[in-house]
């Protein structure tokens, strides 16, 4: 056949492509970030997201992670799983199988990083959640033993919601408690269950027990059943943007008592969403506290503000955390093998981030630390104290 | 008897913003046997189209409400003008696909534009009233008020004026219509418009009753409401609003009753009940589909 000119140009153009395609890859430490960039809390997802630039950047401005002899820049890859389980574990496989991470942190909503802690067990790939607090995210659905490569930032539901029970009975001097949670969402359920059994250990008693489905904006017939039982305290383990609906609805029932959070109210939008001011006065757990910060944290405080205009919460802080303890790891374990790295987080004992001091028990994949009670104030967040472990 | 007076007061509440939005999938099924899953989507619109407003300009109550509705309209005409005219011969299904994906465009463009949850302004001051240990707010009356009032507009609009018999004339037989003058692309235009402005104002309320507005707002309460509209009867404006009241008082009383958490398996349940006792809803009549 003769060559004609569309052969030419197709061999070029072929060509072309290839030798784009072909780009010789820096060797760097890739870390991957599965967050709530939109859905039911993208407020959650672009703190995690922000946090996790912010480390990367101070890290590579350092020459980066220390990598047996030589010093390796982070390659962040970040996937949106919108909030969804389905979606967090097709992140997961992403970032695990196509994009080839050594670790990954994330996701932070509960409903996500359950699915996603399986498909990184199955994988075999690190993973740290930096938010999610229900015990779980790093359990083995079938033995019931701890996952081999699921860890995380933050204390669990095991420990936040007996310190929200004894807050209740000790300095709310509540003696009954209703309690709305979502049904159909991990952390609120777990979280309920919880909360149920240490207040009612701790001598209180749960009067009523109501619950509705994600995406419920209609909270009165459940609320009003609520104002029936007449309870001391209301506990409302709803995410940011419900809590300020239910508080409303409550109020406008007539319903007069104080409500007490979860961590899941910690982002500042919560404020933003609350226009007829209906949470003042109500208190939530936290994980960490910008007011009772340590020098460490005040560093990492005026940093994030610097680069975003605005304070971090407290998921950019454990985010930060989750990455400080991934790059610790990795350098710990002096290479960039998987198996080498998961090794090297298990035998982290302590640790000392933004948000507090860290001590991991041997076989434990979640650290104690401390927790601090917050009081919504005057439109802002205010630390009331810091229980200890 | 106080609590459950109370309890009706909230199925009255949601079963009249179900009813709106209910209307609109019966009116569009009426004149085109086609549901319009896009609809739903226009009754979050409605949601944004208010925030928008009163970010440019603070309106009181009423106006926004006649500016929402207008925007909505419109933008039900056009849906209706280059989604769903072009595929007005095609098979059934291509039209449902085209309707759903509708919607989807319609969700993901405002969540492109608008990720976050947004606080809805307050537009009327709600006061709280106490009679006889029930509380009922301005607001629910407004909400309650102006949902009967649309429906009766929209009934008489129906029964008593040419234009409503013209309607019931192309939801009966289209093709024969033409024949006689009726200019059937204008009456489904303007159906559809008078179906979008009324879930534009069931959008407005709703975000007035529950001020947290984001884009994946319409998916839950477009599907309930269009499942109220199949159990009244499908085609039938007094069926959708019957419909739409039974599933809010479905809603709130089994919640009242019983523990919450089976809120949904029982409203459901006795949705699907009533469907097999009478499969084309309460007031639906079985049509004879020429093959």
């Amino acid at each position: 056949m003769y060559l004609h000119t569309r052969h030419i140009l197709a061999a070029l153009v072929l060509s072309g492509i290839l030798l784009t395609s072909c780009q010789p890859t820096k060797p760097s430490v890739k870390i991957g970030i599965n967050a709530e960039l939109t859905g039911e809390m993208p407020a959650v997802g672009a703190s995690c997201k922000q946090a996790a630039e912010l480390f990367t950047e101070q890290v590579n401005k350092a020459g980066g992670i220390a990598v047996g002899s030589e010093k390796l820049p982070i390659l962040l890859s970040v996937v949106d799983n919108s909030c969804k389980a389905d979606q967090s574990a097709a992140a997961a496989q992403r970032l695990i199988s196509q994009d080839g991470v050594t670790v990954m942190v994330g996701p932070n909503a509960s409903s996500c990083a359950i699915p996603a802690g399986e498909i990184a067990e199955s994988l075999g790939c690190l993973m740290i959640s930096p938010w999610s607090t229900n015990p779980k995210t790093t359990q083995d659905s079938q033995t019931g033993k701890p996952k081999k490569n699921a860890f995380r930032a933050c204390f669990t539901d095991r420990f936040e919601s007996p310190v929200l029970a004894a807050f209740a009975t000790k300095n709310l001097h509540a003696k009954t408690a209703a309690v709305l949670y979502d049904v159909s969402s991990e952390a609120p359920t777990s979280q309920s269950a919880l909360f149920k059994e240490a207040f009612e250990k701790a001598g209180g008693k749960v009067v009523s027990m109501e619950t509705y489905s994600t995406g419920d904006r209609d909270f009165s017939a459940q609320l009003t059943k609520i104002r029936e039982s007449s309870p001391d305290i209301i506990y409302l383990p709803a995410p940011y943007n419900d809590t300020p609906l239910i508080a409303a609805q409550a109020r406008q029932l007539g319903i007069k008592a104080p409500f007490l959070g979860s961590d899941a109210w910690s982002s500042p939008d919560i404020i933003k969403l609350d226009a007829g001011k209906n949470l003042e006065g109500s208190y939530f757990c936290n994980h960490y506290s910008t007011e009772a910060a340590t020098p460490k944290a005040k560093q990492f405080i005026a940093d994030y503000t610097a680069k975003y205009g605005n304070a971090p919460d407290d998921v950019a802080a454990l985010t930060y955390d989750a990455m400080a303890l991934a790059a610790n790891s990795i350098a710990s374990a002096g290479k960039t093998d998987r198996a080498a790295v998961r090794d090297a987080m298990a035998s982290t004992r302590t640790f000392d981030g933004v948000t507090g001091h860290f001590v991991y028990p041997e076989g434990a994949r979640e650290p104690a630390k401390s927790a601090v009670i917050m009081q919504i104030k005057d439109g802002s967040f205010h630390w009331v104290s810091t229980v200890e472990p | 008897m106080k609590y459950l007076a109370q309890q009706a007061i909230n199925a009255l509440q949601l079963g009249s913003i179900y009813a709106l939005i209910a209307l609109g999938y019966s009116m569009v099924y009426g004149v085109l046997t086609m549901i319009n899953f896009a609809h739903g989507d226009v009754f979050m619109l409605g949601s944004f189209f208010c925030l928008l407003l009163i970010a440019i300009v603070p309106v009181p109550f009423w106006l926004a409400l006649i500016v929402v509705m207008g925007a909505t309209a419109i933008l039900g005409t056009l849906i209706e003008r280059f989604a769903y005219r072009p595929l007005r011969n095609a098979p059934r299904v291509s039209a449902i696909i085209t309707a759903l994906g509708c919607g989807l465009v319609i969700q993901n463009t405002t969540l492109g534009i608008s990720p976050y949850a947004r606080p809805m302004p307050h537009l009327l001051d709600n006061v709280t009233y106490q009679f006889a240990g029930i509380t009922v707010t301005t607001l629910q009356i407004i909400i309650i008020g102006v949902s009967v009032g649309l429906m009766m507009v929209l009934d008489f609009l129906i029964r008593k004026t040419s234009f409503g018999m013209a309607m019931r004339a192309v939801a009966s037989d289209r093709a024969t219509v033409s024949l006689l003058g009726v200019p059937a692309n204008e009456i489904i235009a303007v159906t559809f418009a008078i179906g979008a402005a009324l879930g534009g104002a069931a959008g407005l309320l709703y975000g007035m009753a529950y001020p947290v507005v984001s884009a994946a707002m319409g998916i839950t309460v477009g599907w309930k409401a269009f499942v109220a509209a199949v159990i009244g009867g499908i085609g039938n404006m007094r069926g959708a609003v019957l419909g739409a009241f039974i599933l809010g008082t479905v809603e709130v009383m089994t919640v009242a009753v019983l523990p919450s958490t089976y809120r949904d398996l029982i409203s459901y349940s006795l949705l699907l009940l009533i469907l097999v006792f009478k499969p084309h809803g309460l007031l639906g009549k079985p049509t004879i589909h020429k093959a």
